[in-house]
């Protein structure tokens, strides 16, 4: 290894200029997606005839256009945040169960499985949404109406199976493999010598999973549920499915509520004129946007978590 | 995540085609057998590809005559992506197919027929009506068949304005029936569609008071409701909610067993749907095109009798001159055969309409001059 060090191989000059341009072309795609988005939506934006922040609807279609993001860009963010406080505790259940908990033979079964849940094409989970969790949902949505109303969530006079929380459900579940199946790499990953040893000491496998399985996948369960985030925000026709593509801003979620920027597109795309298409490559902006936000985001709690994690090892 | 998108595209596409292959098994027998008896009229020596785009509300009606017209053509293929209205027109604008299925016909506002004119250089783009889609207002209410509603009624239930089925304005349009309080819930295609069009374009011709809303592809927001996607998405919403109601093209309607209400018509007679009743209300249209140029004007509040007011007509938008001597040739054909008598006729077990006598001959006269 030292020895060739300073020898220069043949290959080199040919890697580094590969390797070189695989990375340029990266970033030349992402500013051409960019520029490509900008150029087509600015038309469309400026033909708004009303506030794109806003307006509480979406006919860019109309002689006179008008189309808002603002509920959409709510409907996004919500579900995607409620599929995730839904989704992230059972993942890290499920993880923990295959690295820590199962036989090894029931392990590898469940790690498959976990697997191949990931795989699932999303328009499953629509269609499998739409055609039994939403009659299902009824029920229970009614008696969280019934009985927890007061917590203003839950609360509101109409309860429909189409719903935000039928919809956070589905994505729920679609997001839960991918952040089961990360958190169980991260979590295999943790020092076997500290594990042993707080075992020596006298701890329980809880005590010893809390002391130091926990800490140490911390941030590797933080990035794989940011991953799940990301993948809830821009999933589209599993929600297209089954939201019910109402324009209202409201965070009762068991009522006739929600839509994302996603489903919109999904929705929207076959029948829009030119000001419709510029509208909703503008709407993908927004999501483009959210998602390099909530990206960045999950990069510094990461460094930060890290540093801290070295700090204390 | 993208590729997880181009996944859920490539299902999609698959469902979707399978659905498709679905309807045609239903009716395979139909369609076999009366192009076995009656072949259908054609040139033996038309040979080609046609490539047509547009419309997903008369895709069924296409892959049926598309189906008929190739056994005894076989040296044609037709390829029709029912990618929507919007998008045939543009391509057809743009070249790339040679005609546009469309639920609407060239829009004046949009300068659609002056762009359309500009792509068929020497001549002119035409409307022809061929697929008359009837819109069944459906609802699931056990032990209440043959629910009446009037216009205003209609427009007050999607207006979320009449909330319960026993709201005094529905037991007026029923006196007779036993009504429960069930909340309504009322849902819309949460795409943008041509049968949404064509409701509200009913609605805000048949009442104005209670429907504001200026007619779109996309619901109206303001008007709430809940949306489903696709009439597939409509049909299975309704039967399986109880207090449902919507509008979905007839086929889906009777494809999946659902309740029709009774649609009172200018005159105020409460109609059934049926192919004929609503073929009433195609022959009372006025022809609002000039030439060969067939674009409708639909009278909602129609005082025909037994006319049902709530009907879309699907046009093919074509050249009728300067399309290239191929394509010309192969579309003159296919539309030939599509607007004889057989060729609407096998449209009926689909759940479409035929159109009307009147109407057809002119359409068949159009579509001799295509050059």
């Amino acid at each position: 290894m030292r020895r060739s060090a300073f020898r220069r191989s043949r290959g080199d000059g040919p890697f580094r200029f590969a390797s070189t341009g695989a990375g340029v072309v990266l970033l030349a795609i992402m500013a051409a997606i960019g520029v490509f988005l900008v150029v087509k939506a600015v038309p469309a934006l400026q033909a708004n005839t009303s506030h794109f922040a806003t307006e509480p609807t979406w006919q860019p279609n109309a002689t006179e256009p008008v189309f808002g993001i603002g509920a959409l860009a709510f409907g996004t963010v919500l579900s995607s945040l409620l599929a995730l406080v839904i989704a992230t505790p059972v993942a890290v259940g499920v993880a923990l169960f295959i690295s820590h908990y199962a036989p090894r033979r029931l392990a590898s079964v469940l790690g498959y499985v976990v697997d191949l849940l990931a795989a699932v094409p999303s328009v499953v989970y629509g269609l499998w949404g739409v055609t039994f969790l939403v009659p299902f949902m009824l029920g229970p949505s009614k008696f969280l109406n019934d009985y927890l109303g007061w917590i203003p969530l839950f609360g509101g006079d109409t309860v429909v199976g189409k719903s935000m929380l039928t919809a956070s459900l589905v994505l729920a579940i679609m997001i839960l493999p991918i952040i089961a199946a990360i958190s169980r790499e991260v979590f295999l990953q943790a020092p076997k010598m500290q594990e042993e040893a707080a075992l020596a000491l006298g701890a329980t496998r809880w005590e010893m999973i809390r002391m130091s399985v926990l800490p140490f996948g911390r941030p590797g369960v933080i990035s794989a549920a940011m991953l799940g985030l990301g993948r809830a925000m821009g999933e589209t026709i599993a929600v297209a499915l089954i939201f019910p593509a109402t324009f209202t801003i409201s965070f009762r979620i068991l009522g006739p509520y929600g839509n994302s920027i996603a489903a919109n597109i999904a929705n929207g795309f076959g029948e829009a004129t030119e000001v419709g298409r510029g509208a909703l490559i503008a709407s993908g902006l927004v999501l483009f946007l959210i998602t390099l936000l909530v990206n960045m985001a999950a990069r510094f709690v990461i460094a930060r978590r890290k540093e801290y994690a070295r700090a204390a090892a | 995540m993208k590729y997880a998108g181009r996944l859920a595209a490539a299902t999609i596409a698959g469902v979707l085609s399978l659905a498709a292959c679905g309807t045609d098994d239903n009716t395979s027998t139909a369609g076999g057998t009366s192009s076995a008896a009656a072949p259908v009229q054609g040139d033996d020596t038309v040979k080609g590809t046609i490539n047509a785009a547009g419309s997903s509300a008369q895709a069924n009606a296409i892959a049926e005559w598309k189906k008929n017209f190739q056994s005894s053509n076989p040296g044609v293929s037709i390829n029709y992506n029912p990618s929507g209205s919007g998008a045939g027109v543009q391509a057809f604008i743009q070249g790339t197919v040679a005609f546009a299925g469309s639920d609407s016909a060239l829009n004046d506002e949009k300068g659609e027929p002056a762009q359309a004119d500009a792509r068929c250089k020497t001549g002119k783009a035409i409307n022809l009506p061929m697929v008359t889609g009837p819109v069944a207002v459906v609802y699931n209410l056990p032990g209440v068949d043959g629910l009446q509603l009037s216009p205003k009624t209609i427009a007050g239930i999607f207006n979320s304005k009449i909330t319960k089925w026993d709201d005094p304005a529905i037991k007026a349009d029923n006196p007779d029936a036993k009504l429960p309080s069930t909340a309504i819930q009322a849902f819309h295609r949460s795409d943008e569609s041509g049968t949404s069009d064509n409701f509200t374009k009913f609605l805000k011709a048949t009442a104005d008071a209670d429907w504001p809303y200026e007619p779109a592809k996309a619901w109206p927001a303001e008007a709430q409701g809940q949306g489903a996607k696709g009439s597939d998405g409509i049909a299975s919403s309704i039967k399986s909610t109880e207090g449902a109601v919507s509008y979905v093209e007839l086929s889906f309607a009777e494809n999946s067993q659902l309740q029709k209400a009774k649609v009172a018509n200018g005159a105020g007679e409460y109609v059934e749907l049926t192919p004929e009743s609503a073929g009433k209300t195609v022959e009372a249209a006025e022809i609002a095109g000039t030439g060969n140029d067939l674009k409708l004007k639909i009278d909602y509040a129609t005082k025909a009798a037994g006319a049902y007011p709530i009907v879309l007509v699907t046009y093919e938008i074509t050249c009728e001159k300067g399309l290239a001597a191929e394509d010309a040739k192969l579309v003159k054909s296919f539309l030939g055969y599509t607007a004889s008598d057989e060729g609407q006729q096998a449209l009926t077990s689909l759940g479409y309409a035929p159109l009307p006598s009147s109407l057809l001959t002119k359409v068949r006269g159009a579509v001799e001059a295509i050059a």
